[in-house]
Parts: structure tokens; C-alpha cells; sequence
């Protein structure tokens, strides 16, 4: 208990992502919320290959942490842009209410 | 050790509580509040772990860049009244438990996969490179990025590019009514459409048509 190690860190990532998933599918409401579980569950996934990086003593799980950040920040700005655009154009971003897809 | 210990369990359970509550707030600007607290404490831990390079670039990137831009969608779109609760709705409560099975499931199977593998200690490399070294985190990254993760490097950099690309062409509106400065036809305009020379005819004066 005292000893922290690897296994900690693993589980903290597994918890993380947990809460990022309920976090996808009890939020009914707000697609921002949404978008922001994506990034915890990205969150997640950069800490589990941080901490085996830094256990197993191999630098390219954080060179991949690095790139995840990229992908992540991309994508949050794709999808805040489109959120804006589909808000200019209906009016709402209530999950509820989008349903031009028909999903 | 102790140190160590005390130091993972406060920033660890500091980033639970705040993961919660990013789903659980009603207010979608707490949201994002709680999702920095959550960056932060999760960049602590990296730096405490020994990769200082990535807790900063946490930092920066998530905290200065995402969660402001998050913050920024949030005030901009005004949904900062549009409570954002759980059980509010009769026909969207039939999520609630298919959401907290399955994430309950993946949960269980990652426990399960780390415990498997935790107790198989010969997959544990004893070699490790990093302290071995002598150089700094930031040293040694940079020096392994930029010569065999190089091509890698430069596809996440066109990936930066596309996407602000994509986030400046979505967002791009044409709107109606606004003068603007043209170049072109300030610069192709003649002497002859601004200037016009005339006979002044005494006692009558020029008379100009407007």
C-alpha cells in the first residue's frame, strides 16, 4: 500500500477512464460535458503510457504521451468548432435535440 | 517513500473527486473548472514520477489552451444556464444503468489485465535506461524525438496544421453589410474616375452633382 507502483498508477488510468465513459453515457444534456469526457478518457490512456514508460524505462511511451497531446488538443479544437457552427445554426446543443442524424 | 506515497494518494485522489464532478456538475462551467483541477493534479504526478517535460507540456497545452478554449465554447454559447443534470428527463434515464454496467465492466477487465500482469514479475525490465543516463527528462526525450520519432514529429505537426485550418474554415462567416478595403480596386483606379476638369464660366460658378 505504502510502496507505490506500477499497478497505482494502471489503476488511477483505469478509474480515470471509467469516469470518462459514465461521464459519455449519463450525460444527456450538454455535448460540451461530452467532449470533455473524451478528453479524460484521453487523459487516462496518457497516464497509464507515462507510468509504463517511466516503470519499464522505455522513452517512447511518453514521446507517445506527446503525440496523444496532439491529437487531443486537435481534436478538442475540431470539435468546439463544430459544436459553435451547429449552434449558430440550430439554435441548441442539447443532446436531446440533435437529431438531424437521426441516431 | 512515505513521501512518495503520500504525495500519489493526495494529487490521485484530488483527480478522481475532480473527474467525478466534470460529469456530475450541473453547471458546465464548474465542469471545465473541474476538469483543470484535474489536468493540474494529473501533471503533478507526472512530474512527481519523473517525467517533468510531459507535466509541463500538461500544463501548458491542457490547462493554458484546451480548458480555456473549453471555457471560451462554454461563456460564447451562454449554455451556462442549461443545467446540466442527470435524472432530468423520464426518457433518458434508460441510459443510466446500460452507461454504469459497462463502464463498471471495462473498470473489472482493466483491473483484471493489471493484476495478471503486475504478478508476472520477469516481464518487469530491470534495465533502466533513463536513470542510468544522467541526463535530464527534457534532454533525453528531445534527443530520441527528434531522431527516430522524426517523421512521427512532423505528421502531428500537419495534424496542428489541419486542424486549426479546419477550425478557422468551420467557423468562417460572410457577413452582410460590412465595408471592407479592396486592394484591387484602389489600385486600378484611374485619374479619369476621380478627377474631372471643367470650364468655370463666370458669374455662374460650377455646379456639382453629388
Amino acid at each position: 500500500m505504502i510502496e507505490v507502483g506500477l499497478g497505482h498508477y494502471l489503476t488511477l488510468g483505469a478509474v480515470i477512464f471509467s469516469i470518462g465513459v459514465i461521464g459519455i453515457f449519463l450525460n444527456r444534456k450538454n455535448i460540451i460535458v461530452i467532449l470533455m469526457s473524451i478528453e479524460l478518457i484521453l487523459l487516462a490512456v496518457n497516464i497509464n503510457l507515462v507510468a509504463f514508460s517511466i516503470f519499464l524505462g522505455d522513452l517512447a511511451g511518453q514521446v507517445f504521451t506527446l503525440f496523444i497531446l496532439t491529437v487531443a488538443a486537435a481534436e478538442a479544437a475540431i470539435g468546439l468548432a463544430i459544436i459553435v457552427v451547429y449552434f449558430r445554426n440550430s439554435g441548441t446543443i442539447r443532446v436531446e435535440e440533435i437529431d438531424k442524424l437521426k441516431g | 517513500m512515505i513521501a512518495h506515497a503520500i504525495f500519489f494518494y493526495t494529487f490521485s485522489i484530488i483527480a478522481v473527486v475532480s473527474a467525478i464532478m466534470v460529469t456530475a456538475s450541473k453547471n458546465t462551467v464548474h465542469s471545465v473548472f473541474f476538469l483543470i483541477l484535474d489536468f493540474i493534479s494529473i501533471s503533478c504526478l507526472f512530474i512527481m514520477i519523473g517525467a517533468e517535460f510531459l507535466g509541463m507540456i500538461m500544463l501548458i497545452v491542457y490547462v493554458g489552451a484546451v480548458a480555456v478554449l473549453f471555457l471560451f465554447v462554454v461563456m460564447m454559447l451562454n449554455v451556462a444556464q442549461q443545467k446540466n443534470q442527470w435524472f432530468a428527463s423520464k426518457d433518458s434515464s434508460k441510459h443510466i444503468p446500460i452507461g454504469l454496467v459497462i463502464s463498471t465492466l471495462i473498470f473489472a477487465e482493466i483491473i483484471i489485465v493489471i493484476g495478471g500482469w503486475k504478478y508476472k514479475p520477469d516481464l518487469f525490465d530491470v534495465n533502466n535506461s533513463i536513470s542510468q543516463t544522467g541526463l535530464s527528462n527534457t534532454h533525453t526525450l528531445g534527443q530520441i524525438l527528434y531522431t527516430d520519432y522524426i517523421h512521427v514529429f512532423q505528421i502531428s505537426g500537419m495534424i496542428l496544421l489541419v486542424a486549426m485550418v479546419g477550425a478557422i474554415v468551420l467557423t468562417f462567416r460572410q457577413r452582410s453589410g460590412v465595408k471592407r478595403q479592396s486592394y484591387i480596386k484602389q489600385i486600378s483606379r484611374e485619374r479619369a474616375e476621380g478627377v474631372e476638369v471643367l470650364e468655370v464660366q463666370s458669374n455662374k460658378g460650377v455646379k456639382i452633382d453629388d
